[in-house]
């Protein structure tokens, strides 16, 4: 089981090119708004149509440009959530739910399958509410019902949790990962939300501009992003250009310091990554003196950003997180992080 | 004793413009909504033009092409169809000036019609033919009805194009419109006051027509 995409598509001065394997299990494509994420996914779906390239899934093609092959959207059985799950508005649950079965043509077949469905997906008692009626939750649940009971071979999922309160988000996010584990086929899911990416999938594949940037495993992308775009992607908020001093040596001129690292530095290094979490006045390596910028508190946490010494003055500050009940009494004067936290980005 | 024919013929002009506007302005809004931008603008200015030309340009445009010396006018009277000084004549005439309040009125509701309700429908393995009219027609049917109306009303006051292409003669062609004129203009001011007041009743019935569907609509919609 797996899809295979290989796209090109020009639209104006934008240009989409994907390419991307997606095995077993939920894949993330994880990109700024406006990155080309779901013109993928549309692209995928065949309600656009990509100027050349191929695209699989399971070993049938869905389209192929030289072929001369583009299955119809109805021929290509991939299910699409929309962001704002697009219930069809005259109709009831049910009736929205019986769409989903329009290929099963025995009447009784039909209205179990349906029923199975409601029961299914926690709809019993809403079957005959129409879709304005049900919270965001409930509506994500008839979409998602109304997708499952169609049979998909593949499942894409745009920005899934963007229409629901942040309140409602946590809880639906295991509720969705459950039922997609039990769904056992490819999920593509999309997201600007690295928290999002890294709840729900096994690997995520990093769009920047319209390009693929890279596909890795969720826990190694974090680990190790590889490249400046993917590492402010996850999140990582002091990003900084530097170059190789040797095999584990990096040198930060913005910063005025040099700073070892565990990991083998490659020729070609242009920046590196440190994320906010990880420096500690304890830490016996890369120790430099600091000095305090400025503060900006949040529920659970503290930002607190400083400069090197030897910092460039035009440069931003650096930013350290910390839980609140770990805040020094004073402010350090040095500020150390462990070589393995670096992470090295070459592109 | 009232002569009853102006209200019967201006009705039915009225009503058979007005299906041939609704289904050809359908048509022609949801094509004209999937065009590229450039060939869009063009056919946009042509069909809205009998829209902002005065009635008696559209009636002029109609006889250049229907009158019976003209090509098209000549080859339908071999088949015994004649648009100029007949009743259904009135139909041409009604439907050209109705079709931009269709077509404009149901452009724009299939213009913010929500894209993403056609597609998932066409990824749910919903035919195209099943999505248009269960899926997009029910969600513009708001821009629908109003055009629908909009139209009628337009048709049954039509005056300037009808009396170019069918003139005047009681008992024939005379329309609610043309006969308030003639009456007017042979002096009989009772007469065209009451022409005048059927007019008013029937417009009337039809807007609280349209406003009670509209507010059944939207209290369907909040139940």
């Amino acid at each position: 089981m797996s899809l295979y995409v290989d796209i090109q598509k020009q639209l104006g001065a934008f240009q989409l090119n994907v390419r991307l394997t997606a095995e077993n299990g939920v894949t993330s494509l994880l990109g700024a708004s406006g990155c080309g994420k779901s013109m993928t996914l549309k692209c995928i779906a065949g309600i656009e149509r990509p100027d050349r390239g191929r695209i699989e899934l399971d070993g049938r093609v869905l389209f192929d440009s030289q072929a001369h092959i583009d299955l119809k959207p109805q021929q290509r059985r991939v299910g699409y959530l929309f962001q704002n799950y697009a219930l069809f508005p005259n109709m009831t649950v049910r009736q929205n739910i019986l769409c989903g079965l329009c290929r099963e043509k025995d009447r009784a077949a039909k209205e179990r399958r349906a029923s199975e469905m409601i029961a299914l997906m926690r709809l019993e008692g809403l079957e005959n509410h129409r879709p304005h009626q049900l919270s965001g939750g409930q509506q994500q649940r008839a979409a998602l019902a109304r997708i499952l009971v169609s049979d998909p071979q593949l499942l894409l999922l745009d920005e899934p949790f963007s229409a629901l309160d942040g309140h409602l988000r946590d809880a639906l996010k295991i509720e969705l990962r459950d039922l997609l584990a039990r769904f056992g086929r490819e999920v593509l899911m999309v997201t600007h939300d690295r928290t999002e990416a890294y709840n729900m999938s096994a690997a995520i594949a990093v769009m920047d501009e319209g390009r693929l940037l890279t596909v890795k495993p969720t826990k190694a992308l974090f680990a190790d992003p590889g490249s400046v775009r993917a590492a402010i992607l996850t999140g990582c908020k002091n990003v900084v250009p530097a170059r190789r001093v040797d095999a584990h040596t990096v040198e930060i001129p913005d910063w005025g310091v040099r700073m070892e690292t565990r990991q083998e530095v490659r020729e070609g290094l242009c920046a590196v990554g440190l994320r906010a979490h990880y420096f500690s006045p304890a830490a016996p390596q890369n120790r430099f003196p600091v000095c305090f910028v400025e503060e900006m508190e949040e529920p659970f946490e503290l930002i607190l950003q400083f400069r090197y010494q030897k910092q460039k003055k035009d440069s931003t500050p650096v930013w350290w997180r910390l839980p609140k009940e770990k805040r020094p009494a004073s402010f350090p004067q040095e500020l150390g992080i462990a070589g393995a936290n670096i992470l090295l980005l070459y592109e | 004793m009232i002569d009853w024919y102006p209200l019967f013929n201006s009705l039915r002009i009225a009503a058979v413009s007005s299906v041939l506007v609704f289904f050809t302005g359908i048509c022609a809004a949801y094509y004209a909504a999937r065009l590229p931008r450039a060939v869009k603008g063009i056919l946009d200015v042509i069909l809205t033009l009998p829209m902002v030309l005065p009635p008696t340009v559209c009636g002029y445009f109609l006889l250049l092409v229907f009158g019976v010396k003209r090509p098209v006018g000549a080859f339908l009277l071999r088949y015994g169809i004649k648009f100029v000084m007949t009743w259904y004549g009135g139909i041409l005439a009604a439907a050209v000036v109705s079709f931009p309040l269709m077509y404009r009125t149901v452009r724009g509701a299939f213009e913010s019609f929500d894209e993403n309700l056609a597609w998932s429908g066409q990824t749910l393995g919903l035919s195209d033919a099943y999505i248009f009219w269960r899926i997009r027609l029910p969600a513009c049917r708001q821009g629908i009805l109003a055009g629908t109306v909009l139209a009628f009303a337009r048709a049954l006051g039509e005056y300037g194009a009808t009396s170019m292409l069918i003139g005047y003669t009681p008992g024939r062609t005379a329309t609610i419109s043309t006969t308030v004129y003639q009456l007017w203009r042979t002096n009989d001011e009772r007469g065209a006051f009451f022409w005048v007041m059927v007019n008013l009743a029937i417009s009337t019935v039809v807007l609280l027509t349209v406003n009670m569907l509209e507010t059944r609509q939207k209290e369907a919609v909040a139940k």
